[in-house]
């Protein structure tokens, strides 16, 4: 074969390519919103209510005015004139909810009044100035009780502080009707099963902690009609749409970035209060203002995560096949319903099905308001609470029957030859093949010689347990039928002069490393160096359209669109290359990209550089007949389904006797995003997520007190796993791809935080069974883990 | 409002001087007056290391030191860590072993390990996890920052 001088350049997808964003952030040099500096910019800060519930009398703002650098203090009721109420993205019926209060408050933290100020410590000093008078109403803290008949209600017209109320059951969804088929076939299974394990079990409210709180600058220029707002957003295109409806502004006049953002975990996909009043006060003062969100704040205010109290009933043979579910699962939403609110608990219910063959299920959901912090998604976003509570079910069932965990879970398998698979919430199940999964992650971890370790240990007298979890999950959110917001993503590719490459993407990355796995894919697409390639998110003015970043879509959804569009961009080359090669007589269909050149396949010396091509695609002398000149190409990718990961998850923990502290200490995770681009990132992705699973498992809980006073509002009460309380993971994956998208790969993001906390709290069950112990509460706090040895004597 | 008070810090080599609030936060006074933002706020309490620099020699929580307290002494920040265009071992080692990945608690992350090896330069896993317990990152789940630390410790000692 005849060859050309040149560097032959590897194959990237697959490869452990270090990241591209690092060198800037490892210097110090990134641009977080909290490093933006505009000239003339002044200050925000919220006075915040100190009580759960009241109605607000009076607002003394007397004092904060008469500071000298404080350009002006406005109340809520006078915000509300220049801003509505706040929009949410799901169909469900929601109170009126203000940006800052008008008349209300229903949750500590919620603000009532706002200063601007020339200096932060300044505008914080005028916000403890003012002054507000509440008369108190009683505070609504327990989700049980705020459904009874003649408890306080928060919301008019909501009564018994009932959001949601959603029931289906039997055999399933009628696809057709939307109603639950033959309910009775329910009550029937349960008759009729050898067994029937029963369980009250809380997946507890959580604070998301991106280490970076969140943070706004908005400058409306009256000049130009024109709004920018910067803000640690997961998802800047939607951010530009509800701060331009709220303003009376087209998105035509808004520009929305998310610069360097410090991490998300969906508490960044809502658009907050902060934000709106921050473009409205802007354009008020008529200067760039900025708000920075304290640590404390973003307790308080950022969307909390989870808090489902579930009832679940299994149903089975005695020979361990599972015969029914029931789940009534109630959700405390907090005080209002913000973005995704009210959709994020209605995904549990559907993922409770688990990777098993179900066949009668009956899920009753009820979202109930309370005086907290409202919820929204937290990685995850229901798929963790509901794969817990199965989870957590087969766990005891298997128990219950004396069956090995594993065994149990492999006997209710959706067989690999049934995908896709419809479950009865009528999911569509893309591709699975769940025993091979189950069968390395039992070798990875030597599970025999875990039980066998297990048992020395507990002869020594020591607390040890071993505990397994099988999670699916449903990622690549889309489709735009079931996201409120559009379920496609955009991509844009330039080739540009010179043969370097720009590309754009809406999938909006705060830390999920697109930069180097999007060039990864266009540098395998177009066969040149990673160097000659630059990704561009997070500013609606550069990235024309897109929706963000959340339910692990950024490769199966945002990747599938810049695939599309780079196979636009590379069509078009062709077309000019073979336009630089008609002496040759060249079809552009027997060109294609190798090693920085476009060449007919298997013939290099008929070709031109990638730069060559490029250059001719901005001088295009002659221009080829029904071309337009220059490469950029644009794509929508609009996925026809969701994907579903999987993944095995095994652990061990021990107890100490006398304190009660769990240690974990091993953790084997086998997970299946299928196709990889890049096994560093995902990695890392599977890493921290079961870091923040574990942390659900072991130590993380937000607390109020009857008061509705929050209890854990720093990280001094609000305990986050630290590199000391962590083992050294052991992973593996299978790979089965997916036909919903171009690249077959899954979405990662999510999946360590679904397995990683039902695998821990078994395990834990596991090593308190000896005690008697059935079930145990997260977190895994020393107390309870105490109290329950003491209970039994403290003698297993 | 306190009357402002002067100031002289040496700050990644520098010797700068100004007056200032003496409520002001050294963090604050390292981002606001001196433009070095990559030292970071996450919380406000000590707990969370975003904040981290060197205060003579040893790390130190910037955000609940005053910039007073600092009057007189040498700062290093995550600025003044690379040699020139040459990126110090740590930070070579969180790049090459992916040990960061929204890059917040990165700074302080480097600012204390970076203390950590002055201390102890071939530490053990053990020693680097209650090394860097000061700091939280909620994105890598820490074993990746364990593995850039040990890259670093390894390449300090070849050289």
């Amino acid at each position: 074969m005849t060859t050309v001088d040149g560097p032959v350049l590897p194959k990237l997808i697959g490869e452990r390519v270090k990241r591209r964003e690092d060198p800037r952030l490892i210097q110090g040099q990134a641009t977080y919103v909290d490093d933006i500096k505009l000239p003339g910019m002044l200050h925000l800060a919220f006075k915040r209510s100190d009580i759960a519930h009241g109605i607000i009398q009076s607002i003394d703002t007397s004092a904060a005015e008469a500071m000298e650098g404080v350009e002006l203090v406005i109340t809520g009721a006078e915000l509300a004139e220049h801003l509505g109420p706040m929009p949410i993205g799901t169909p469900f019926p929601a109170p009126d909810h203000y940006s800052v209060a008008t008349d209300r408050v229903r949750y500590v933290g919620e603000p009532v009044a706002v200063v601007v100020a020339e200096d932060r410590y300044l505008a914080r000093d005028a916000a403890d100035a003012i002054e507000v008078e509440y008369e108190e109403l009683p505070a609504v803290v327990d989700p049980e009780a705020a459904m009874e008949p003649g408890s306080t209600t928060l919301h008019e017209g909501f009564e018994r502080n009932i959001a949601v109320e959603s029931y289906w059951g039997g055999t399933g969804v009628n696809p057709e009707t939307a109603q639950p088929e033959d309910d009775s076939a329910v009550d029937a299974a349960f008759a009729e099963a050898d067994v029937v394990v029963t369980q009250r079990m809380l997946n507890q409210r959580l604070a998301p902690n991106a280490m970076e709180p969140r943070g706004v600058v908005a400058h409306y220029e009256p000049g130009r009609e024109y709004l920018t707002v910067w803000s640690a957003t997961q998802n800047p295109h939607i951010l530009r749409t509800l701060v331009a409806a709220l303003m009376g502004l087209g998105e035509h006049q808004v520009r929305a970035v998310a610069p360097e953002v410090g991490g998300g975990f969906g508490c960044k996909i809502n658009i907050y209060g902060e934000e709106y009043a921050a473009a409205a006060l802007s354009r008020l003062v008529k200067a760039p203002v900025k708000w920075i969100e304290d640590r404390t704040e973003a307790f308080l205010t950022t969307t909390h995560g989870r808090d489902l109290l579930g009832y679940i009933d299994l149903a089975a043979k005695s020979d361990g096949t599972i015969t029914g579910l029931k789940a009534r699962i109630i959700a405390d939403i907090g005080a209002y319903e913000v973005l995704l609110t009210a959709m994020i608990p209605t995904l549990t219910g559907l993922m409770m099905n688990g990777v098993y063959r179900l066949p009668v299920v009956r899920h009753e959901l009820t979202e109930v308001f309370t005086n907290k912090t409202p919820t929204d998604a937290y990685r995850g976003a229901g798929r963790p609470e509901g794969l817990y509570f199965l989870e957590r079910a087969v766990d005891m069932l298997a128990r219950e029957l004396d069956m090995d965990p594993g065994e149990i879970r492999r006997k209710n398998f959706v067989p690999a030859d049934e995908f896709p698979f419809a479950t009865q919430g009528g999911l569509v199940y893309d591709s699975g093949n769940y025993e091979p999964c189950l069968d390395k992650a039992l070798e990875v971890a030597d599970w025999q010689g875990l039980l066998a370790e297990r048992d020395a240990a507990r002869a020594e007298g020591r607390i040890v347990g071993v505990g397994l979890a099988f999670y699916v999950e449903v990622c690549g959110l889309g489709p735009s039928a079931v996201v409120p917001t559009g379920g496609w993503e955009h991509s844009g590719v330039t080739v540009e002069r010179g043969g370097k490459v720009t590309a754009t993407t809406g999938a909006s990355p705060h830390g999920q490393g697109n930069e180097t796995t999007f060039a990864q894919m266009l540098a395998d697409h177009f066969s040149i160096p990673l160097e000659d390639i630059t990704i561009l998110h997070g500013d609606t003015s550069v990235v024309k359209q897109g929706i963000g970043t959340f339910g692990s879509r950024s490769q199966a959804v945002g990747g599938a669109a810049l695939i599309s569009a780079a196979g636009k961009a590379g069509d078009k080359m062709k077309q000019f290359a073979a336009a630089l090669m008609t002496d040759q007589e060249v079809s552009p269909e027997d060109l294609v990209f190798e090693d920085g050149r476009i060449q007919v396949e298997g013939a290099p010396e008929v070709s031109k550089t990638f730069a060559e091509v490029a250059d001719f695609a901005y001088v295009p002398v002659p221009l080829p007949p029904g071309m337009e000149p220059g490469i950029s190409e644009e794509a929508f990718f609009e996925p026809e389904n969701n994907t579903y990961p999987f993944g095995c998850h095994i652990s061990m923990v021990e107890m100490d006797r006398e304190t009660g502290e769990t240690k974990l200490l091993k953790l084997i995770a086998v997970d299946d995003c299928g196709n990889v681009i890049n096994p560093l990132i995902v990695e890392g992705q599977v890493h921290g997520g079961l870091a923040q699973g574990i942390g659900q498992a072991m130590f993380e809980e937000v607390v109020y007190d009857e008061d509705g006073q929050p209890v854990t509002a720093s990280f001094m009460d609000y305990v986050m796993p630290r590199a000391a309380d962590l083992p050294t993971f052991e992973l593996d994956r299978t790979v089965t791809t997916t036909p919903i998208n171009p690249l077959g790969a899954k979405g990662v993001g999510e999946a360590g935080t679904i397995g990683s906390t039902p695998c821990v709290v078994n395990a834990a069950v596991d090593a308190l069974s000896p005690f008697g112990v059935t079930h145990i509460e997260m977190p895994l706090r020393p107390e309870r883990v105490w109290r329950l040895i003491q209970e039994n004597g403290g003698q297993s | 409002m306190s009357e402002p008070v002067p100031i002289t810090i040496n700050v990644n080599g520098r010797r700068r001087s100004a007056m200032v609030e003496a409520r002001l936060l050294l963090v604050h006074y390292l981002r606001e007056n001196l433009n070095l933002t990559g030292t970071h706020v996450g919380c406000d309490t000590s707990q969370c290391g975003a904040c981290t620099v060197l205060l003579d020699g040893r790390s130190t929580k910037s955000c609940t030191v005053f910039a007073v307290l600092a009057d007189g002494s040498e700062v290093q920040t995550i600025e003044g860590l690379a040699d020139g265009d040459e990126l110090h071992p740590l930070q070579d080692g969180f790049w090459e072993e992916h040990g960061l990945q929204c890059g917040y608690c990165t700074p302080g992350m480097i600012m204390s390990a970076a203390n950590l090896l002055q201390e102890n330069p071939s530490p053990s896993e053990d020693e680097i996890r209650e090394g860097i317990s000061g700091n939280l990152c909620r994105c890598t789940g820490y074993q990746h920052i364990v593995n850039a630390i040990q890259h670093a410790a390894e390449r300090m000692a070849q050289s």
